[in-house]
């Protein structure tokens, strides 16, 4: 059975769509090629194929492709082969992305997702439109004069969702009370901290004893959520990303993009990657589609990369356009449609969460937890290497501080004595 | 123009009831049945239309909100020209300002043999900041150096014939549209401000919102401003009859604030050539009531309640800010000093 991922066509059924470690969508059509089978099924034997990246060999015996196993880091840029099972010489370890595959479908995947903007641009709904769920069931919008006092909150919630028997474990982070004060200080504070609790956690489970069962709750991915009333970044955006560009991926969002015509669009994109790199922040960058994948995927790649940061419009309400029902907004001027990719990025901005998810996960791994781990070993060496030179001098000052203290008391004692004796022999019983 | 009275006491009956003033002074239509002829006191009206055509008036509005709400493209679709600080050719790579600035452009614009000489008060830097506490002290701080220097014209001995007005007339204060709630700024902003002068909020870029989003949030903010105390403008106190007040309620609760577009461009629909926005699911026309309230917007502010407005600030707010400057000085008049301040002339 072949699922396909087409950014052209209409996406897949509403159960969400997901696709997890071990496993990479290729967008394409459905051909001997470029299907793709999930649920663990083996689908009949094919002429394959070619392996792409990771794994060496044809994936003769199982015909499935399954690109990107993250534990098998063999030789790239095997040419195509086609190997009957029966020929001698055929080991048969080519099946074993297979079953990898398989372990981890059943093993289910974790994704954690992290929402961050000002209130009022879309986060929830562009939310619920991706992963269509209601994520907030009873949400109770806070008036300005509450905002006030407020300062940022984290909220978690986490949702499981299944398609086709691979399960997802998702959880969005959100991030309330974010860009409402009217002092933004101490805005990402609570944010910054969240994250590196979250390193913290996984970092001592990882260093413990039982190590089956490390829950990673680390934030996979940050979507930072740019206002399209603005001539660009404002100087929040800029500090924020600044401060967490080196701990978490970045994707920047342009929101509620039915705000902007066409023009206005490519001017604010140009502005705010501008301003991205005038400031140096780090971005994530998608990999660049390797050279042995199909002209499809090439171009949809390129696609992708053109347009960050992408314009979205979310919605989960259906409206009658042109005879058919879509999820859309209305307007008294016209429709706007959130899956056709002529009005917003919605779809691509879904596909580049889709298709990408695993290697998120990596980079957060790879890069940012071992930036972390690195810099908190070395902090934490370092503290006990101080102390101990300091020791002495500790001491030194500690009784300096007691003999500062004690004299301190002895004057106090003789005032209260001066008092006492020239009071009129009130005792208030004070005894020092 | 009529007989001439022999009775002079049944012209100290007369009260001239305010009617459409005719260009034709016409025959009397029996308001006043003891009026013997037609004397032609109803064509003062027409000496004083003729007079202000000749001299102009001023008329001085500032924008306030955060950058990129469309304030300045707001200004040029009001008032049709390119008015605002951001007139044609204006730099659209400009940066945030650090801090509040305050920018008045003044120009002189010209209808049907009328002159208006328009200040726009621009406020770039407003609410853009990380911190923006107490940003709104710079606004203030403007708006009563003007009060001041009108005060200090008036008790000038030798007085100017006409007083140049720099006073903010009008301030239209633009609300993000978020579809939530007015933000914590904004309720700090009207409340400083709602006291010294007066403020129309306008939610600004409307074309984000649905009809029924629109609704929704617009009652949100009519509460929100209710339940904070805050007197927008037209003020419920200062309405002066019954019909004001009704015509003025209706505003109030109904209308306001207004879900505005702005747009400086052209397009063709059904024909005809109109303002507004071209995006790929439609046209969003600027002046079309269906799509969105610009029109009320400048008929209250234009067409019905401009000179309001000017009678508010000089009656009230200027009169507030004189009470309070003449007791702070012990009930004299502030001193002048004859400076070449006084001597500047803004025409």
């Amino acid at each position: 059975m072949c699922v396909t991922y087409n950014m052209r066509a209409a996406p897949p059924r509403p159960s969400g769509l997901l696709w997890g470690r071990g496993a990479r969508v290729r967008a394409g059509p459905c051909t001997a090629r470029g299907g793709v089978a999930l649920g663990g099924e083996a689908p009949p034997p094919r002429p394959a194929v070619r392996a792409r990246e990771r794994s060496s060999g044809p994936a003769a015996a199982g015909g499935a492709e399954i690109f990107s196993c993250p534990c098998l880091k063999m030789s790239k840029q095997q040419p195509a082969q086609f190997t009957n099972p029966e020929t001698p010489g055929y080991v048969g370890f080519a099946n074993l992305p297979n079953q990898v595959h398989r372990k981890s479908v059943k093993k289910g995947f974790e994704f954690t997702l992290m929402v961050v903007g000002e209130s009022g641009l879309g986060k929830s709904t562009l939310i619920n439109s991706l992963f269509l769920t209601d994520l907030y069931p009873e949400r109770i919008i806070p008036g300005a004069a509450d905002k006030i006092e407020r300062t940022v909150q984290i909220e978690a919630s986490t949702v499981e969702i299944e398609e086709r028997g691979v399960k997802l474990r998702l959880t969005v982070v959100d991030t309330p009370g974010y860009g409402d004060a009217i002092n933004c200080r101490d805005c990402f504070k609570t944010i910054i901290s969240y994250i590196d609790e979250q390193f913290e956690r996984y970092l001592h489970d990882e260093s413990g004893l039982n190590r089956r069962h490390i829950i990673d709750n680390r934030v996979h991915c940050c979507f930072y959520f740019i206002s399209p009333f603005g001539h660009g970044l404002k100087p929040l955006d800029v500090e924020f990303m600044k401060a967490i560009h080196n701990k978490v991926n970045i994707v920047p969002v342009i929101a509620k993009a039915d705000t902007l015509s066409l023009k206005e669009r490519e001017r604010l994109k140009k502005r705010i990657l501008d301003e991205i790199e005038e400031h140096g922040i780090k971005i994530y960058h998608l990999p660049d589609a390797e050279s042995d994948e199909d002209e499809d995927f090439k171009e949809q790649t390129r696609l992708l990369k053109a347009s960050i940061p992408f314009c979205v419009v979310g919605s989960n309400q259906l409206i009658e356009a042109k005879g058919k029902k879509v999820r859309g907004r209305l307007y008294p001027w016209g429709v706007v449609e959130v899956e056709n990719p002529e009005h917003n990025d919605f779809l691509k901005l879904r596909t580049m969460l889709i298709t990408h998810m695993q290697d998120l996960q990596e980079v957060t791994q790879d890069l940012h937890y071992e930036n972390f781990r690195s810099e908190r070993l070395k902090r934490g060496t370092r503290k006990i290497e101080d102390e101990e030179v300091n020791k002495d001098q500790i001491l030194l000052e500690k009784e300096a501080e007691l003999r500062r203290m004690q004299e301190m008391i002895a004057r106090m004692q003789a005032q209260m004595q001066m008092q006492m004796q020239s009071g009129e022999g009130d005792s208030s019983g004070h005894h020092v | 123009n009529g007989q001439g009275l022999k009775n002079e006491a049944a012209m100290s009956e007369l009260v001239p009831e305010p009617r459409q003033k005719p260009v034709v002074p016409m025959k009397p239509m029996g308001i006043n049945t003891s009026l013997l002829g037609y004397i032609g006191i109803d064509t003062i009206i027409e000496q004083m239309r003729k007079k202000t055509m000749k001299t102009g008036f001023d008329f001085n509005i500032m924008v306030v909100g955060q950058s990129g709400l469309g304030k300045s493209t707001l200004v040029n679709t009001l008032f049709k020209s390119q008015v605002s600080r951001k007139s044609s050719g204006w730099n659209r790579e400009e940066k945030i300002p650090k801090t509040v600035e305050i920018k008045a452009i003044g120009h002189v614009i010209e209808e049907g043999g009328v002159k208006m000489k328009l200040t726009v008060i621009d406020t770039p830097g407003f609410g853009d900041q990380i911190n923006n506490e107490n940003c709104w002290e710079p606004i203030e701080k403007y708006i009563n150096e003007q009060y001041e220097k009108f005060l200090k014209e008036e008790v000038n001995i030798a007085r100017k014939k006409r007083i140049p007005d720099t006073r903010v007339h009008c301030c239209l204060y633009f609300i993000s549209p978020t579809g939530h709630s007015l933000r914590p700024l904004d309720l700090e902003f009207m409340k400083h401000l709602s006291k010294v002068v007066n403020i129309i909020p306008v939610i600004a870029k409307a074309d984000t919102m649905t009809l029924e989003e629109k609704t929704e949030f617009k009652q949100r903010v009519r509460k929100e401003l209710e339940v904070n105390g805050i007197e927008f403008y037209p003020q419920k106190e200062f309405d002066e009859d019954l019909e004001d007040k009704t015509e003025n309620d209706k505003i109030r609760q109904e209308s306001m604030p207004f879900a505005v577009v702005g747009s400086d461009k052209e397009y063709q629909v059904n024909g005809k050539r109109v303002l507004g926005r071209k995006t790929p699911w439609g046209i969003i026309e600027v002046e079309n009531l269906n799509h969105c309230e610009f029109a009320l917007l400048r008929d209250f502010v234009i067409r019905t309640h401009l000179q309001d407005l000017k009678e508010v600030t000089h009656n009230i707010h200027y009169e507030t800010y004189r009470a309070k400057r003449l007791n702070d000085n012990g009930g004299l008049p502030p001193m002048t000093v004859e400076t070449e301040e006084n001597h500047e002339s803004n025409l």
